[in-house]
C-alpha cells in the first residue's frame, strides 16, 4: 500500500466513524418520527457514503454489506416497505456490526467473514424479499460496487497496427454538455496517427444558428496499435447522444460505406494531406464487399445535427429532491471547519505549554536586569502568550453533545430491555470541554446512566401506584460554572434510600452507629469502594454497583462528584469537571525554598497568620477570618520544608463546595500561568500533589490536589 | 496556469481522494461538500472543471448540474458525476440535466485522473 493509500484509509476510517454515529442519531430520532422522510433519506444517505467511500479505499466486505442494507432502506424510501421497528432495530444492529468491522480493519487486520456477517445479510435479505416481490422489478435498488467498468480503463495493447475508420457525429447540443467535440478528435490523434476531415455542410445560415450548437461532424482515419476498445473509450461519454461509428479498414466495407470511404480519400488527397498512393495503402484492403463485420452495421448518414435524440427516459422521478432541506445545522458548521489530526493539537499545546515557561522565565529576567524597555517586551509577550493559550486551548474544545448523543442509544436499549420507558432529555450540548476530558467522561457517565436507568426509573406499574407518570423522565445536561463544567445526571425515579445506605456503612464499619451524618455525606459512601458489592444493599436503595469506578474516573479527571436525592422523587448527581487539564491558573505560593501552585479557581481569599493568633488557638490549627473558624495545614509541616517559619505567615483559604480550608505558606508570589506536567509513574502514589509545574527559573512547584488535602486532614481530626 | 477543479462531494475521505491524486497531477483543486457549498465556490473562483457525487444533503448532484448549466459562467464547464449505480436512470438523469460524463465508484486514482486527463484534454 502507497503512503498516499494509507492516508486516505485513515480519512476513511475516521469518516466512517462519524458516519455511523450520524446513523445511529438519524435512526434514533426515526424511531420518534417514522413518517418523516427526511430522516430515512439521512439514514440511506449515510449508509450510501459509507458503501461506496467502502469500495473505493478496498473494504469490499464492508461496502458489500453496506449494500445489503442500503437495499432495504431504498425500499423504505421508495414506500415499498413501511419503517417498522424490526427494521429500524435491524439497521442498528448493522450499524454495530460495521463499526466492529472497521475497528476489526483499523487494528490491521482484514475482516473476517463470520457468522454475524452472514446471519445479517440474511435477515436482510429475507425482509428485502418480502417487499422486492411487490416491486415490479424486483431485486436489488442497486447493484453491488464494481460491477461496471469505470472508461478509460479498458485498454490493452496491441502490437499490430491497424487503421481505422472514424466517424463521428455530435449531437446539436453536445456542448452544452461541457463536453468539446474538437477535443474528442484530438484525443483520438494521441492514440496514433489521424488523418481528419471535417465537415461543414451541416452549419445553417447565419440568422439561423445557434450559437452554442455543434453543426460539424467528422471522419477520422487512425493508424494505431489500440485495440477497439480503446477507440471506444474516446466516446464513452457521448456514444449515447452522438453517432460513432468505428470500422476497420482491413475489414469487409458495404458498398455504400465503400464510396463514402472513397469521398473521405479524395478529399484528403485534394488538400494535400495524402498523396492518392499514400491512400491507397492506408485503405487497402478495405474492399468493397458483403456487410461489415464488425461493430455498427447500421452506417449513420452524413447528416449533422440531426442525431436522434438523446434517451430522456429519466424514470423514477427526481430522487434527491427531498434531500435538500435536512441537516442543515451540522452541515454549516462542517463547511468552515477543517480536519486536524488530534496528536497535531496536542504538539501545539505542548509548545505553547513550553512557551508559557519561557515567558515567565523572560519576565523575571526583565525584573532583575532592571530594564525597562525588555520589561515593556516582557509584558508584550506574557499577554500574547496569554492569548495564544487560550486560543490552541480552545482548538482542543469539543462540544459536549458528541458525547451525549452517544447516550441516547444506550438508554434506548437500557429502556427496551429493562421494559421502562423513559424519556431522555438533553441539554447544553453545545457546552465546550477539552477533548481530554470528554474522552475520559464516557465511562463514568455510561455508568451513571446505567444505574439510573437500572435502579433508578421504576417500571411503569410501580411508578402508576407512585401516582408519577408511566413514562420516566432521565435528564442529562452540562452547563459552565465558572473554570468548571458542571455535567447533571437526573432522573424522576425512586430516588436514594437514605436508612438503608446508612445501615450498611454502619455494617461495614464506615460510620459508628448513632453518628450525626449530613444526608449529603452519607450518599456519598456510596461511591466508597466495596460498599456497594451487597446486592441486597444495592437491591433496596438501588444505587451503586460500580460507583467507586465512577469515583476513580473522575479522579482522574481532577473532578468532583455530589448527590442529592429525595425518595421517591429522584436523584440528581452533578459532576463537576475541570474545563481543561493540560494548563490552569494558579497561585504560586512559597515555604522556605520550595514552591507550590494552588488552583485559583479553588482560592477564596489570602489573610495573614500571625504567631499571637496561633498562640489564641492554643495549637488548634485553625485561624480566625471573619468570625468563621477555618481549620488549616501548614505546607511547612505537610511536606517537611526546612527552616523556621517567619513571623507573619499566609494564609491561602480555598474553599470546596461548602467547606473552606486555609494552606499556610511563608509567601504569597501571585498569580501563575500553569502548564501542568504529569508525575512519572514512580510518583503516582503521592497524594496531595496533582502534578508538578516547571517555574520561570527552571525550579519545579508541585500542584496542590486541593480537594485531596481537605478531605484527608478532615480524616486525621475525626 | 495550473487548471482547477472542483471537487464536490459530502464524503470528505472521497474529496481527499479525489485531491491528493489531481494535486500529485498538477491540477488546483477546490472542495465543496455539497451542492450549495459548489455553487458558492464555482461562483467566488472560475473552475475548469467539477467532479461531483449525486447523492448529497442540502443540494444533490443532478440539481447542481442543473443550476451550473443555467448559470453562465458554468454553462460549459465539464461535469463528471461520481455513481455508484449501474443502473441507467441516475446517470440519464445525470446526462439530461447536463453532465459531460462519469465515473463509476469505486474507481482508483489512475481511473481518475485518466478521466480528467480525457476531458481536459
Amino acid at each position: 500500500m502507497t503512503d498516499d493509500m494509507r492516508i486516505h484509509k485513515q480519512a476513511f476510517l475516521e469518516e466512517a466513524a462519524e458516519l455511523l454515529a450520524e446513523l445511529e442519531s438519524s435512526l434514533l430520532e426515526w424511531e420518534n418520527r417514522p413518517e418523516d422522510s427526511a430522516l430515512v433519506d439521512r439514514v440511506f444517505r449515510a449508509m450510501h457514503t459509507i458503501k461506496g467511500s467502502g469500495a473505493m479505499f478496498g473494504y469490499d466486505d464492508i461496502s458489500s454489506f453496506a449494500h445489503e442494507v442500503e437495499t432495504l432502506l431504498d425500499m423504505v424510501r421508495e414506500g415499498l416497505l413501511s419503517p417498522e421497528p424490526g427494521i429500524i432495530d435491524l439497521t442498528l444492529e448493522a450499524r454495530d456490526h460495521m463499526a466492529a468491522m472497521l475497528a476489526a480493519v483499523d487494528q490491521g487486520g482484514s475482516v473476517a467473514e463470520d457468522g454475524r456477517t452472514r446471519r445479517l445479510v440474511a435477515e436482510f435479505r429475507a425482509v428485502s424479499s418480502r417487499a422486492g416481490s411487490r416491486r415490479g422489478n424486483g431485486g436489488h435498488a442497486t447493484s453491488p460496487p464494481g460491477q461496471e467498468s469505470t472508461p478509460g480503463c479498458g485498454e490493452r495493447g496491441e502490437d499490430t497496427l491497424r487503421t481505422w475508420w472514424v466517424r463521428f457525429v455530435p449531437d446539436a447540443e453536445i456542448m452544452r454538455r461541457g463536453t468539446d467535440p474538437l477535443g474528442l478528435v484530438r484525443e483520438l490523434g494521441e492514440l496514433g496517427q489521424t488523418w481528419v476531415l471535417g465537415h461543414a455542410d451541416g452549419v445553417p445560415p447565419l440568422s439561423e444558428c445557434v450559437a452554442d450548437h455543434c453543426y460539424i461532424c467528422w471522419d477520422v482515419l487512425l493508424a494505431t496499435s489500440r485495440d477497439l476498445n480503446a477507440l471506444r473509450d474516446v466516446f464513452i461519454f457521448v456514444e449515447d447522444e452522438c453517432l460513432v461509428r468505428i470500422l476497420p479498414l482491413d475489414g469487409a466495407v458495404s458498398p455504400e460505406q465503400a464510396s463514402e470511404l472513397a469521398a473521405v480519400g479524395r478529399a484528403l488527397v485534394e488538400r494535400g494531406d495524402l498523396t492518392a498512393r499514400e491512400w491507397d495503402s492506408l485503405v487497402g484492403a478495405a474492399a468493397p464487399c458483403g456487410p461489415p463485420t464488425t461493430v455498427p452495421s447500421d452506417a449513420p448518414p452524413l447528416q449533422p445535427g440531426t442525431s436522434p435524440a438523446p434517451s430522456t427516459s429519466a424514470t423514477g422521478g427526481d430522487a434527491g429532491a427531498g434531500e435538500c432541506e435536512s441537516r442543515t445545522k451540522g452541515a454549516s458548521l462542517s463547511v468552515s471547519s477543517i480536519r486536524v489530526p488530534a496528536a497535531r493539537l496536542d504538539k501545539l499545546v505542548d509548545l505553547v505549554g513550553e512557551m508559557v515557561t519561557v515567558q515567565a522565565r523572560l519576565t523575571r529576567a526583565a525584573e532583575r536586569l532592571h530594564d525597562d524597555e525588555l520589561r515593556a517586551v516582557a509584558e508584550e509577550v506574557e499577554s500574547l502568550t496569554w492569548e495564544l493559550r487560550e486560543n490552541a486551548m480552545s482548538c482542543r474544545m469539543l462540544p459536549i453533545g458528541t458525547l451525549f448523543g452517544k447516550f441516547k442509544r444506550v438508554v434506548r436499549d437500557m429502556s427496551h430491555s429493562l421494559g421502562k420507558e423513559v424519556d431522555f432529555v438533553l441539554a447544553g450540548e453545545q457546552t465546550e470541554l477539552d477533548k481530554t476530558v470528554i474522552e475520559r467522561l464516557n465511562d463514568p457517565l455510561v455508568h451513571l446512566l446505567r444505574n439510573a436507568m437500572d435502579h433508578g426509573i421504576e417500571t411503569p406499574d410501580v411508578r402508576r401506584a407512585a401516582g408519577k407518570p408511566d413514562v420516566g423522565s432521565l435528564w442529562l445536561s452540562a452547563e459552565h460554572a465558572g473554570s468548571s463544567v458542571l455535567v447533571k445526571i437526573r432522573d424522576d425515579g425512586r430516588g436514594l434510600d437514605a436508612a438503608a445506605i446508612r445501615a450498611r456503612a454502619e455494617d461495614q464499619g464506615l460510620i459508628q452507629p448513632d453518628t450525626e451524618i449530613p444526608e449529603k455525606d452519607l450518599f456519598r459512601l456510596v461511591f466508597h469502594p466495596g460498599f456497594s458489592t451487597s446486592t441486597e444493599v444495592t437491591d433496596v436503595s438501588g444505587r451503586g454497583v460500580g460507583m467507586d469506578v465512577v469515583k476513580r474516573g473522575l479522579e482522574r479527571l481532577k473532578g468532583s462528584i455530589d448527590i442529592h436525592s429525595t425518595a421517591g422523587q429522584g436523584t440528581e448527581i452533578t459532576l463537576r469537571l475541570p474545563l481543561t487539564l493540560a494548563i490552569i491558573d494558579g497561585l504560586l505560593v512559597a515555604t522556605g525554598d520550595d514552591h507550590f501552585i494552588i488552583p485559583t479557581s479553588a482560592t477564596e481569599e489570602c489573610v495573614e497568620l500571625t504567631a499571637e493568633d496561633v498562640r489564641l488557638q492554643r495549637g488548634r490549627r485553625t485561624v480566625c477570618v471573619r468570625e468563621e473558624l477555618i481549620p488549616y495545614v501548614r505546607l511547612r509541616d505537610r511536606f517537611g520544608v526546612n527552616g523556621g517559619a517567619p513571623d507573619i505567615e499566609k494564609v491561602v483559604i480555598v474553599r470546596d463546595n461548602d467547606a473552606r480550608f486555609g494552606f499556610v505558606v511563608d509567601r504569597v508570589i501571585g498569580d501563575h500561568q500553569t502548564v501542568i506536567k504529569n508525575l512519572g509513574r514512580f510518583l503516582q502514589g503521592v497524594e496531595d500533589v496533582s502534578g508538578a509545574t516547571i517555574l520561570g527559573d527552571g525550579t519545579v512547584a508541585l500542584i496542590l490536589d486541593v480537594q485531596r488535602m481537605m478531605s484527608t486532614a478532615h480524616g486525621n481530626d475525626s | 496556469m495550473s487548471m482547477t477543479i472542483l471537487t464536490v462531494d459530502d464524503s470528505n475521505s472521497v474529496r481527499q481522494m479525489v485531491r491528493f491524486t489531481l494535486n500529485k497531477a498538477g491540477y488546483d483543486v477546490i472542495e465543496a461538500s455539497d451542492g450549495r457549498d459548489a455553487i458558492t465556490k464555482s461562483h467566488s473562483r472560475p473552475v475548469d472543471m467539477v467532479i461531483t457525487d449525486l447523492h448529497m444533503p442540502h443540494m444533490d448532484g443532478i440539481e447542481l448540474i442543473r443550476n451550473m448549466r443555467s448559470t453562465r459562467q458554468t454553462r460549459y464547464v465539464p461535469i463528471i458525476m461520481l455513481t455508484t449505480e449501474t443502473q441507467q436512470d441516475k446517470k440519464t438523469q445525470g446526462k439530461t440535466a447536463g453532465a459531460t460524463g462519469w465515473i463509476v465508484k469505486p474507481f482508483t486514482p489512475e481511473q481518475l485522473l485518466s478521466v480528467v486527463r480525457k476531458v481536459l484534454g
